[in-house]
């Protein structure tokens, strides 16, 4: 397992420490692709090289090749270009280690922990466009939390995709937990308060709302999505613990737009990187933190069921950058 | 609309160029710059990017343009004919098997659309005379075939699933089925993978060879970064592929992908998906989609459109009556009610020319609940009182407020407009004379 325990034992320092191998594996694992083509642009530009702006120009294409957008790009090499004038630094293959250090502080800028539970029952409502792997994220989550002996509650908020329902209903099923759901076609607000009520007369641990997938520019949709938190919040008495955007890795720009239209409608805590075992590059994250202020919390990097992982911004470039294991 | 920012990017830069007398390289220079970052911001793969930019500034500092009296609209001329080109420069369509059934498999990612795709697709085509068989091969996620059997019960169109069976019996299946069943097109609808996972992959091609698909369409998410090229690619290389359908166009995503995997794969983009609802789907026209993306417009798609949802006997009628200005509220409900056949006002007005610079549009979701009220406010007139509107004082006024549960200054307001568009009608079609004096187009003089 590679994430924290929330609820019931805490983990101990060895499960940690072999957590942490397990997560860095994984990742690398995940990235092998996307280190091929990300890791070999940068080793193959900064070997052998001098520092010079050609350089760094390339190192924008190569970034922007990685789906980090322009305008980051241009940030983490106008970092490289300051720090390598004040550190007078000469040799090519420094900038590799930079770029890593700044990239790192980029995802840092803000917690990309899970907030620890503090009152039953603890509510994640998952958002995002569609086919970008909600309900699958979902099932992980359920899975990892009854793991850890959590009483879990899912509410089948996609009222709105044929067979969404039943696709959750399936999950639910084989993890072992249960399902509050309505017939389609129906309010999911109306999920939402029925799924918070049997949450607390359950007495669940945690309760997770799927909802449907949508479009960011669907005002309307958005607008419903907005008041979905709000019941849900109504009846908790308090804010929901977790919002999580959930981003397909192999999202472009329009990832963009979608933090800024989500964080509009609904109060975003995170974002949830999904399919990061493609060859996509999942650089999205970086413009997602350096523009929008989102940080990356959780990542599917796998079909199984603990494929869904914290998100470790050190692991993550670190995996990026470890050098390549050829023999896998 | 699709490519938004693209094409206000795009706009800028080419609008700057439109008024210039003279261009020197120096202009082009720094235009092409601008036009190579739109399009890496709207995810245009690298590659692709260079040689596109390329190929405009050899024509563009060539004779052609710099020779020319209006450098400026040379530019917007070539750029327009090097996007369409782009982009597949004509329609393709979906090719059909001279024996039937043709058999259609629908590939793609995960979380792409093919489901929704082949049931849209199966519409289509059910529209257009076919007989089409939906096949539920996505053996793999849960409720999939769920999902395909209620999508085909909406559009009335045969499913054919055998739970979860091996994919490759299940179209073999399906085959001899559709045969029985006198099915022409079967559209195969298969579990979404990686490009990478080659157990899958060998899956597909396994259907491919037993099942005799005849057309393979790769599913493409039009919000896909960079790495769409990389999925278009392994997915024609392993399977041969017959063309693309890029999904999810109605969101404001830039749709880079659309604009690289032509250029990379040599597959064309057949259909394009533009709204959730069922009939959301569109064949791809490259020519029309590129003028759309500089802003030109795309009257052609308009014209269409209206043509499918105008009564040619009724807009007789109304030429008439405009002649006469004899335009009453019972013309304008009628006209109300042909425009929104046309489809979501959104959807029209970007195929209007220009309308993207219209700042205060950008990025605005158009929306339909102002006409709902005037049609609400018609409907709660008599039948006298729209045929002569100006009978309708006080108590009237009231009434139809109450009646269409609106307010008063929204019955008002439209009685106005009203007044105001008959007034502009009158000096429209007057005597010659009247308009000229009157100055109905100052600009024009």
């Amino acid at each position: 397992m590679v994430w924290k325990r929330m609820f019931g034992a805490k983990s101990s320092p060895e499960d940690l420490e072999r957590e942490k191998k397990g997560l860095l594996q994984k990742l690398r694992l995940g990235l092998e692709k996307t280190k091929q083509g990300f890791i070999q642009k940068v080793d193959d530009l900064t070997s052998g090289r001098r520092v010079d702006e050609n350089l760094f120009q390339e190192l924008e294409e190569v970034l922007i090749q990685g789906d980090c957008g322009v305008n980051t790009a241009l940030y983490l090499v106008e970092q490289l270009r300051a720090r390598s004038r004040e550190e007078k630094v000469t040799d090519a293959s420094q900038l590799k280690k930079m770029l890593a250090e700044e990239m790192v502080r980029l995802l840092e800028r803000k917690p990309t922990d899970l907030k620890m539970p503090t009152e039953k029952p603890y509510v994640i409502m998952m958002v995002g466009v569609n086919g970008v792997g909600k309900t699958t994220t979902i099932a992980k989550l359920a899975h990892r939390f009854k793991q850890e002996k959590a009483k879990v509650i899912l509410a089948a908020g996609d009222t709105f995709r044929a067979g969404a329902v039943e696709q959750l209903e399936v999950w639910a099923n084989r993890i072992g937990v249960e399902l509050v759901a309505h017939q389609a076609g129906s309010d999911p607000a109306a999920v939402a308060f029925d799924a918070v009520n049997a949450a607390k007369a359950r007495d669940s641990d945690v309760l997770i709302l799927d909802t449907a997938g949508r479009l960011q520019t669907k005002v309307n949709l958005m607008t419903e999505l907005g008041k979905v938190q709000r019941v849900v919040a109504r009846e908790l008495g308090r804010d929901l613990d977790e919002i999580l955007l959930v981003v397909d890795a192999g999202t472009g720009q329009n990832a963009l737009s979608q933090g800024k239209l989500f964080q509009e409608a609904v109060s975003l805590t995170g974002v949830a990187l999904t399919k990061l075992d493609g060859t996509a590059k999942g650089g999205i994250v970086l413009a997602l933190a350096n523009e929008l202020d989102l940080a990356v919390k959780l990542v599917g990097v796998g079909e199984q069921y603990d494929d869904l992982q914290d998100f470790d911004p050190e692991a993550f470039v670190q995996a990026l950058f470890a050098p390549l294991n050829r023999s896998g | 609309m699709p490519f938004q920012n693209l094409s206000s990017r795009l706009q800028g830069v080419l609008h700057r160029l439109r008024g210039k007398g003279r261009l020197n390289e120096k202009d082009v220079d720094e235009s092409l710059r601008e036009i190579r970052l739109a399009l890496l911001e709207a995810d245009v793969n690298f590659k692709v990017v260079r040689d596109f930019i390329a190929q405009i500034r050899e024509r563009a500092v060539g004779h052609e343009v710099l020779g020319s009296l209006t450098p400026g609209q040379q530019v917007i001329r070539i750029v327009n004919e090097e996007l369409t080109e782009l982009m597949g420069g004509t329609q393709a369509k979906l090719s059909l098997a001279s024996q039937p059934p043709t058999v259609v498999m629908i590939v793609g990612l995960q979380g792409s659309g093919k489901t929704t795709t082949a049931a849209k697709l199966a519409n289509l085509f059910r529209g257009r005379g076919h007989r089409p068989l939906l096949v539920a091969a996505d053996v793999y996620r849960p409720a999939a075939i769920k999902q395909l059997k209620v999508l085909g019960e909406q559009i009335e169109v045969p499913v054919f699933s055998m739970g979860e069976a091996n994919p490759v019996d299940i179209a073999k299946g399906a085959l001899s089925h559709a045969r029985n069943n006198n099915n022409d097109l079967i559209l195969i609808d298969t579990a979404g993978r990686l490009h990478i996972d080659q157990g899958l992959m060998s899956e597909l091609v396994q259907i491919k060879e037993t099942a005799q698909v005849h057309e393979i369409l790769l599913v493409v998410d039009a919000m896909t970064g960079q790495d769409a090229v990389n999925v278009a690619q392994t997915f024609n290389q392993e399977l041969d592929l017959g063309g693309l359908v890029l999904t999810k166009l109605d969101g404001d995503a830039r749709g880079g992908a659309a604009l690289s995997v032509k250029a990379v794969t040599g597959k064309p983009i057949k259909f394009v998906g533009v709204s959730e609802k069922i009939d959301g789907i569109e064949s791809f026209h490259p020519d029309r989609m590129a003028s759309r993306i500089l802003g030109m417009g795309d009257m052609l798609t308009l014209i269409e459109k209206a043509v499918a949802a105008v009564d040619e006997e009724k807009a007789e009628k109304m030429a008439a009556k405009l002649q006469e200005a004899e335009f009453t509220l019972e013309d304008f409900q009628d006209q109300l009610e042909q425009m929104k056949q046309m489809g979501p006002l959104d959807q029209i007005m970007n195929l209007l020319p220009g309308i993207g610079n219209i700042k205060h549009l950008k990025g605005l979701e158009v929306d339909d609940s102002h006409l709902k009220k005037i049609e609400a406010i018609i409907a709660s007139m008599t039948p006298e009182e729209r045929r002569r509107p100006q009978i309708i004082k006080g108590s009237r006024r009231r009434r139809i407020a109450l009646g269409s549960g609106t307010r008063v200054q929204d019955v008002n307001r439209l009685l106005k407009q009203y007044n105001q568009t008959r007034q502009m009608l009158k000096q429209f079609m007057g005597p010659q004379k009247r308009q000229k004096k009157k100055g109905m187009f100052p600009f024009f003089q």
